[in-house]
């Protein structure tokens, strides 16, 4: 990881996204301390925060393997923070218990963490780091195990509970949606640097780079001059959403088209130029190897700052 | 276009790869072919073997013939509770459980590194290193360590060049475990019965080790644990299994073993030696019957109580 320099506000849902090998994990242990920069500092509620070991922030991790102690039964898990802490048996068993409502797993205390789903031992996970009531609390890729239903519920009920604790967030994800409908504000990695901080709205519509338009919604990245908008040797991003079927509009060869249900995916190929399009499913839609005409407006294609 | 292949192709013929074929049809079949071998060993030569050594146990010499009675008695189980005997027992128990103990300390620091920071050439080393003792002889080795041990021996040498003459002759002088020199004092029986049975130790450690997954020492530290919390409350309980499976290795080679306290250490006997006399110059094979099942309940009270303190909770 590179000259990483990034802020993050009090109380908000920020989202580190990124290829795999991209850095926000490093990052993410950096704030837990279970790695220490080589250069430069950290800084935990305006405390340096670099040299200190975990055990002594206040900060506590989702994994992305959850890492629930295998010898031990949920309640016990749970309880592991206060228990460190030197708080007696009692008490900490019903903190526990209380803890194991809000993620409402109440009278799973005595199962051991084989003997529960995925998505509940997700939630025994966030019990367990919540415990120890942390002014941060940092997500490794948590819902990357979990199937699509299930990971759309707890995207949802981390949200809520992010509001209603007041806590700051940091969440690690690759997947760009995910990022995209939770977050407050967004960090996109690549390569050990940070592409772009902003809002989700800011990042998908105004995408610094190259590569955070790609990344983020799979954008087609096109030369300005083509897309109609600035000088050539500088570059746009055009949503394949905001490209439609139009008469009127330039001719395209339709090299591919793939059915997905709410949106029909369309590969063309508008005089050599590759472009994706994302259309309405109808009955007539051109199919792979016709010819049909397209258009877009201007005002919806993004000039980037950064050709790379 | 030519034929098309067929989608089943013809069975096969020759009589193994018909029995072949028929075998892997019936799994259950397959599964029983597998452990016969090893049921038969265990059930006919081992456990066989066992029960006929209990069954000699349970007879008695007549003390003026030399002749063994067949007739069921309580009696050589008495002898073993005759004070010269007891100490034998209480002799051996006391060194396999010092043994024991001093292995796995030895052990966890050096199965630690393998299982989290050795990794290509520093693992092959660890292993090498670990395993190339058990490959030459084990008489060679406990000969070496008599030389080693030995008044005029290097350790003596070495202490004397670094100006430690003191501290040996200090734990030399201790009652009990000193003596004259290292190798003739229980304190060199010890040493060496540690070096011998060491890589039993390290070992099953080891494995038990690399099963504990790295995110789980971090969870420790992220949710407060100081190191030494995390040891105790995580790496040492995730470790117990290893470390029981090690300990019976060190505990029951050391309970059996009658060459190296023979070779260094006093003269008084340890329950293998005592079980070597017993059926050979003796020929008392009942009271050498009896000896032999000592470590047998000895172990198995021992599995039982670490079964009870939660040993075997992480498996």
């Amino acid at each position: 990881m590179d000259e990483v320099d990034l802020a993050i506000r009090d109380g908000e849902f920020f989202t580190m996204l990124g290829p795999s090998g991209s850095g926000k994990t490093t990052c993410l242990r950096l704030i837990a301390g279970f790695e220490q920069p080589t250069a430069g500092h950290i800084e935990i509620f305006g405390e340096r925060a670099d040299g200190v070991p975990p055990y002594l922030r206040n900060v506590n991790t989702v994994f992305q393997s959850y890492a629930l102690f295998p010898h031990m039964n949920v309640l016990d898990n749970v309880a592991f923070g206060l228990r460190v802490k030197g708080v007696s048996r009692v008490e900490r068993l019903k903190a526990a218990e209380e803890a194991l409502a809000m993620v409402e797993l109440a009278g799973y205390g005595s199962r051991r963490a084989g003997e529960l789903s995925g998505g509940q031992r997700q939630r025994v996970a966030l019990a367990r780091a919540l415990i120890n009531k942390p002014r941060v609390l940092l997500l490794d890729e948590p819902l990357g195990a979990l199937d699509l239903k299930l990971r759309e519920q707890m995207q949802e009920e981390l949200r809520k509970l992010q509001r209603a604790l007041g806590l700051t967030f940091v969440f690690v994800t690759h997947d760009q949606e995910e990022a995209l409908s939770m977050a407050d504000r967004v960090a996109v990695f690549a390569e050990g640097r940070i592409q772009q901080v902003g809002s989700a709205e800011d990042i998908y519509r105004r995408p610094a780079s190259r590569f955070v338009a790609d990344f983020v919604g799979s954008s087609n990245v096109i030369p300005a001059d083509f897309a109609g908008v600035g000088a050539a040797g500088q570059w746009a991003s055009l949503r394949p959403e905001d490209i439609t079927l139009d008469p009127a509009g330039r001719e395209a060869v339709v090299t591919g088209r793939y059915f997905h249900g709410r949106v029909v995916k369309l590969a063309l190929d508008v005089g050599g130029q590759a472009l994706t399009a994302l259309v309405a499913p109808r009955d007539d839609l051109p199919d792979a190897g016709r010819a049909t005409r397209i258009a877009w407006d201007p005002a919806r294609v993004h000039l980037m700052e950064r050709g790379s | 276009m030519s034929a098309l292949s067929p989608a089943i192709f013809a069975p096969r013929s020759g009589p193994l790869s018909r029995a072949v074929d028929w075998v892997i049809r019936h799994p259950r079949m397959f599964v029983f072919l597998m452990v016969l071998p090893i049921s038969l060993w265990l059930g006919i030569v081992y456990i066989g073997a066992l029960i006929a050594l209990l069954i000699q146990s349970f007879f008695s010499i007549d003390e003026y013939s030399g002749l063994i009675v067949h007739e069921f008695t309580l009696k050589t189980y008495a002898e073993l509770f005759r004070s010269y005997n007891l100490d034998i027992i209480i002799r051996t128990v006391s060194m396999a459980a010092a043994v024991t103990l001093a292995a796995a300390v030895i052990a966890f620091p050096i199965a630690y590194f393998a299982a989290r920071y050795a990794r290509g050439k520093w693992k092959a080393l660890f292993y090498i290193g670990v395993m190339l003792p058990l490959w030459s002889s084990y008489l060679v080795k406990v000969y070496a360590w008599k030389l080693v041990l030995a008044k005029e021996g290097i350790l003596n040498w070495l202490f004397a060049k670094l100006h430690l003459t003191w501290a040996l002759e200090a734990a030399l002088a201790l009652p009990v475990v000193g003596g004259n020199s290292l190798s003739v004092s229980y304190l060199g029986t010890f040493i060496v019965f540690v070096y011998i049975w060491l890589p039993y130790m390290i070992i099953p450690v080891q494995a038990s080790l690399e099963r504990v997954p790295a995110p789980l020492l971090e969870a420790a530290a992220d949710l407060g644990a100081t190191p030494a919390q995390s040891f105790r409350m995580v790496l040492f309980p995730l470790a117990m299994p290893g470390i029981v499976a090690g300990s019976i290795f060190t505990f029951s080679l050391t309970l059996g073993d009658y060459i190296i306290p023979q070779i260094i250490g006093s003269s008084r006997l340890f329950i293998g030696q005592a079980v070597y006399t017993q059926q050979g110059t003796a020929g008392n094979i009942p009271l050498a019957a009896a000896f032999t099942v000592v470590p047998i309940v000895i172990m198995g009270l021992y599995l039982w109580g670490a079964r009870k303190m939660g040993a075997f909770d992480a498996l």
